[in-house]
């Protein structure tokens, strides 16, 4: 059971850093929000599956505050845009 | 008993982790930022959910459960928030271009 979740574990980690070839490429900005917002509940993921793994709960914390600040970068990243967009209109 | 419930781990987590690459490829793949968008929403949605719902026979105590869950919920709240915001980001430049 622990093999499986460790291997689970690095399939996940392994998809996020492919995700990362859209930070390279992505036209816009909104195409590298995107990815990082993969990063994140992927990020989320692979905690939680290493916290049932190594039977250490305290990971799942991490897990919560990770997808809290994942939250707060896309939140944070697209006001910025809205902001920098409005002068530029009126 | 322990058995089935591994089993039952074992196949939800897995399909979860389908999804997550299903996701991944939609993003490389796809052509616009809207169609990626919709690629994204179904990793967060049921990629993390399934791996949360295989996750949850191996908790420790009805609290580790709930605090799964509520990962889970809050993961659910913010992707759906952070979607609208990067489809009204996206619209709003296409209109400008």
């Amino acid at each position: 059971m622990t093999s499986f979740l460790f291997a689970a574990a690095i399939f996940v980690l392994v998809m996020e850093a492919l995700g990362l070839v859209r930070i390279l490429r992505g036209p816009a900005d909104a195409d590298r929000i995107l990815s990082v917002q993969l990063i994140g509940s992927g990020g989320v993921a692979v905690l939680l599956l290493l916290s049932a793994a190594t039977q250490t709960p305290a990971i799942m914390d991490v897990a919560l505050m990770l997808a809290l600040l994942a939250t707060f970068v896309s939140v944070a990243f697209l006001r910025d845009v809205r902001h920098s967009d409005e002068p530029t209109n009126t | 008993m322990k058995f089935a419930i591994d089993i039952f781990t074992v196949v939800m987590v897995s399909s979860g982790v389908v999804f997550f690459m299903a996701g991944t490829v939609g993003l490389l793949r796809f052509p616009d930022t809207l169609t990626r968008l919709h690629a994204l929403t179904k990793v967060d949605n049921l990629g993390l959910g399934l791996i949360v719902f295989g996750l949850l026979p191996q908790a420790q105590g009805l609290l580790g459960a709930l605090k799964l869950l509520s990962i889970w919920v809050l993961v659910q709240l913010s992707g759906a928030i952070v979607s609208q915001l990067i489809a009204q980001a996206t619209q709003r430049s296409g209109r400008q271009t």
